[in-house]
């Protein structure tokens, strides 16, 4: 994780793996090839992104139920009421104008107004995506590296105990259900009973009666263990897997051989040599797995009622709030389409394998 | 790094700096609640609604509601005891001899929380806006629907002149703002108004509390006003926290995080009753469950829509199928006994409105035997496979909308089916969306649909939504949920509003209410109890509304919360601060091997970077 791009050009270094060699290093053609293959990609992502945007409109349009009956239900509203709060969300114009204005407003960065919150769902969005990145990006860093210091150890000797254990545990809270997972943790480390009664707190993201600096971070991480090792537990086990099944396939190497025929020890060989160059198929996955995070922190947060995006979402989908579901709808797509591009962009330049 | 993450800078320092954080945790035991800092009392109640705005005008949601009516008074309220309105910032009033003009009489002593004294001006002018803007009539128009006039003839009396007679105006419960802070909003927002979500804190109001924070999806903040005119409220601070999951918000309660939540299941209420510092209140309910008939849907001109089965036109069928269900098994079934199976449309907690079919009048009552009887004679014959067909050879299969999301809605489902069963009548049980339910609502494509109504202390607007002036004017846009229309019922519903003797008007209701039962298109089947708890750590009493078997959340007054004394060592304690460390009794040595327990994560974490990074080192 430290310095994957020196580390990375080892195999070519070492001359020992037949690697095909990238045709005229420089030169125009080359050029060519990169900048076709980024517009390519880009290209890719631009249209994935349109398709998202349309079809999140439509899909959210054809869901059955009107959000405005939705929203007064068991209220006492005259039609009157009811027509002013339709007209307001703009409702009351054909599907092809809303559609317009909606995407109209996408090119200036609206995503449009919650029903619910009656505010810009972009104001919304900005100030829950701090609690988000700081849980999932938590939760992600620690779920790899525990993920790939586990797969290393497991793929260099699998079928051993250890890949055993640390397969069967890895995959038993992948099959978990996070929502169960969460209020397990709740019931026994919050709640006042269990073995570890009350130690952290059911819910929230920081008690609400502390200030100052210090305290607030106190209780912010106080706050985070139990959705954090949710999250840990329910994610870690694919970049396990990944790393595991790349290793292997590295273990068979030339090269291996060559180091273990210099006398290095096999640990040695394993860190040094072998894990590097594994690591490389996982980049690519740490950028994919982005749509797994998002699933798994809308469920961590719901449970844990931590204020973030994911919160938000499960809060718009109870009303139903249409212009706050698209909008995150069309935020979370935007952001794996992102990644992918990012991935598909990076993977390049750390294995020249695979450059264009 | 910079391969990993890509908007790296933000997203790589929180994360290390929330690892960091993480590893101050084995110093948490060293931090015994930072909620020492908070004095007074304290007291938290765990949400899950979100808040729409805090705009008086335009907040529909039921929490906003809920909090807003602590922060501004209205003219009158319920009174606890005996449910009937009683004095608020109006201290008397009464109507002319027609019935049209209504004089309010208010009183001196209220203040808004900056100093300035409310009058009758800044009543007139909160009623006035809500009539001539209709923006500002989003929350309340239905209020002022009849009015003709509203004026402040001097600063403590107000003047309210009628289009028709209307029962109504005891209770008015519309949120009264400041003039002098609100016509300068609306004159600014202009257009904008209905957007306008009022998040400058503290707010400006009379009620017995100030809204000073609301950090939306943590929590929401209110003080107490010490110089209410009915009284300061015993609790300093109130909280309400957000608990997106209900089950979380109850191990909260057990944990002496929150002192109260609401809307338990059955379930959840048994799981908290053996607890020794949490008391459970089942209240009277205030709703009822039904389910309606779909008639034959028409609009108001007399078009005709929709798919029902025809053969729900007939009176006979329609009450041979309430004849056919036990109210009482679905109690039992449905709702583990947490209901109170019903007859009439008002539930009991409002005695003087509720009605029950008895004796001669209960000709409806579970009777499967009268009901194949009454459909025998009706020639509705008894196909081979044991489902009637319709005299006019319609088989008798009938489409049955559930809420999926309503446990005791599915159970209750299952147990009619069954019933309707008993008497050859096929049931197409769909458990549903609440989106799909409501659309087939109001499109008419159902036959039997699940409904049900919170019922105010004023029951007239859930007869009104029975009226035919509730019939869509075009298909889609109905009212209530029943295409019920009936003369007899109109003439009944008009009578009751012109009524001001509480007595003759709750005769009326009765009557009402016993024709819906007749018709046997809207039918009541359970009031479902209200189920909620809280900590007597932190609570030592609470005002009921109503005072017996009433509930405390969701209060048509501010009682509960304005009359909440707290409990002896509640002040620190009993906040949410108490969790690490406050009562729950956790020795430190615990807290100290939980620290360790998560150093040892980090460390396993840490040691692979490091080692990593050391050989790296070595080989150069």
């Amino acid at each position: 994780m430290t310095t994957t791009p020196t580390e990375a050009d080892e195999p070519t270094g070492a001359g020992t793996a037949d690697v095909p060699a990238p045709a005229g290093p420089r030169g125009p053609g080359r050029t060519v090839r990169v900048v076709t293959y980024v517009l390519g990609r880009l290209t890719t992502a631009v249209v994935s992104l349109f398709a998202v945007i349309v079809a999140g409109f439509f899909l959210f349009r054809i869901l059955p139920g009107d959000p405005v009956r939705a929203m007064t239900e068991g209220r006492e509203v005259s039609a009157e009421q009811r027509e002013e709060l339709r007209r307001q969300f703009g409702l009351d114009q054909p599907l092809w104008q809303q559609f317009l204005d909606y995407a109209g407003g996408l090119l200036r960065l609206d995503l449009g107004i919650s029903f619910q919150y009656r505010e810009p769902v972009v104001d919304l969005i900005l100030e829950r995506l701090g609690p988000t990145l700081l849980l999932a990006g938590t939760g992600t860093v620690i779920a790899a590296l525990l993920g790939l210091f586990l797969g290393a150890r497991a793929g260099w000797k699998p079928g051993g105990r250890g890949d055993r254990t640390n397969t069967a545990v890895a995959l038993f809270f992948w099959s978990v259900p996070t929502f169960w997972l969460g209020l397990l943790l709740i019931v026994l480390l919050a709640s006042g009973r269990g073995f570890m009664p009350g130690l952290f707190p059911t819910g929230g993201m920081v008690d609400p009666r502390v200030s100052g600096t210090l305290p607030t971070v106190l209780s912010t991480a106080q706050h985070m263990v139990l959705p954090v090792i949710t999250m840990v537990a329910v994610i870690y086990a694919q970049y396990l897997m990944i790393m595991r099944s790349s290793l292997m396939d590295e273990k068979g190497a030339d090269y291996l051989t060559t180091a273990r025929a210099k006398g290095l020890r096999d640990a040695l060989v394993r860190r040094r040599h072998a894990v590097p160059n594994a690591l490389l198929p996982t980049v690519t996955l740490i950028f994919l797995n982005l749509g797994q995070v998002v699933s798994g922190v809308i469920l961590v947060e719901t449970v844990f009622s931590w204020p973030g995006l994911g919160q938000l979402f499960y809060s718009g989908l109870r009303v139903p709030d249409l212009g706050l579901v698209q909008g995150l709808f069309v935020v979370f797509a935007a952001s794996v389409i992102l990644m992918n591009l990012l991935a598909d962009l990076v993977y390049p330049l750390l294995d020249p394998r695979v450059r264009p | 790094m910079k391969t990993q993450h890509p908007p790296s800078g933000t997203l790589l320092r929180r994360a290390a700096a929330s690892g960091s954080a993480l590893l101050l945790l084995g110093g948490l035991t060293a931090v015994p609640a930072a909620a020492d800092e908070a004095g007074g009392n304290t007291l938290t109640v765990a949400i899950a609604q979100q808040v729409d705005s805090f705009n008086p005008f335009t907040a529909q949601l039921a929490v906003t509601t809920n909090i807003l009516r602590h922060v501004y008074d209205s003219l009158t309220t319920v009174d606890p005891e005996t449910g009937e309105p009683e004095a608020s910032l109006a201290e008397t009033w009464e109507a002319s001899e027609d019935g049209l003009t209504w004089t309010f009489n208010i009183r001196d002593d209220a203040y808004f929380t900056d100093g300035e004294q409310l009058t009758a001006d800044d009543v007139a002018w909160t009623f006035n806006t809500i009539m001539e803007n209709d923006a500002a009539a989003i929350a309340s128009g239905n209020y002022v629907a009849g009015f003709e006039s509203v004026t402040a003839e001097d600063p403590t009396t107000l003047v309210i002149e009628l289009d028709e007679p209307q029962a109504t105006m005891e209770s008015l419960r519309v949120p009264i703002v400041p003039q002098h802070v609100w016509e300068p909003i609306i004159e600014e927002e202009g257009d904008a108004f209905s957007d306008y979500t009022a998040d400058d804190f503290p707010t400006v109001g009379s009620g017995p509390f100030v809204l000073t924070e609301h950090s939306r999806g943590e929590h929401i903040r209110l003080e107490a006003n010490p110089d209410h005119w009915r009284g300061a409220p015993g609790f300093d601070e109130l909280y309400f926290r957000y608990y997106s999951e209900k089950d979380a918000a109850v191990e909260a309660l057990r944990s002496g995080e929150v002192s109260f939540v609401y809307e338990l299941t059955d379930a959840q209420i048994t799981s908290l009753e053996t607890l020794d510092d949490v008391a459970v209140n089942i209240a009277d309910g205030k709703r009822f469950q039904a389910f309606t008939i779909n008639p034959g849907a028409q609009t108001q001109d007399g078009e005709e829509f929709g798919d029902g089965h025809p053969a729900l036109s007939d009176l006979t069928l329609r009450q041979a199928i309430v004849m056919g269900i036990d109210n009482d098994e679905i109690v039992q079934q449905g709702a583990n006994g947490q209901a109170v199976a019903a007859g009439g449309y008002i539930p009991p907690r409002y005695t003087d409105f509720h009605w029950a079919p008895e004796g001669d009048e209960a000709v409806l009552d579970f009777d499967p035997d009268a009901a194949n009887e009454m459909l025998d004679d009706a020639g509705y014959e008894l196909g081979d496979d044991g489902v009637r067909v319709s005299p006019d050879g319609d088989r008798l299969e009938l489409r049955m909308h559930v809420h999926a999301d309503r446990p005791d809605n599915v159970q209750a489902g299952q147990v009619i089916a069954e019933r309707l069963a008993d008497i050859g009548i096929e049931i197409d049980n769909r458990t549903v969306d609440p989106g799909i339910l409501s659309d087939a609502l109001y499109d008419a494509e159902y036959d039997l649909i699940f409904t049900g109504w919170t019922v105010n202390p004023d029951p007239d607007y859930v007869f009104s939504i029975h009226t035919c002036g509730a019939l869509p004017t075009e298909p889609g846009t109905m009212q209530g949920d029943a295409y019920f229309c009936d003369e007899e019922y109109d003439e009944l519903y008009a009578a009751q509003l012109a009524e001001y003797d509480r007595e003759a008007r709750a005769d009326i209701i009765h009557q009402l209410q016993e024709v819906l039962y007749r018709e046997a298109v809207v039918n009541v089947l359970t009031y479902p109890n209200i189920m909620e708890a809280y900590r007597t750590d932190h609570i030592a009493g609470i005002q009921l509304e109503p005072a017996e078997g009433g509930n405390i959340w969701g209060q048509d007054g501010y009682w509960a919360w304005w009359s909440a004394e707290p409990a002896e060592g509640a002040a620190r304690g009993g906040g949410i601060g108490g969790v690490i460390g406050g009562g729950s009794g956790v020795s430190s040595g615990v807290l100290i091997g939980v620290g360790a327990g998560v150093l040892v994560l980090l460390a396993a974490g840490a040691f692979f970077f490091f080692r990593r990074r050391s050989t790296v080192e070595d080989r150069e």
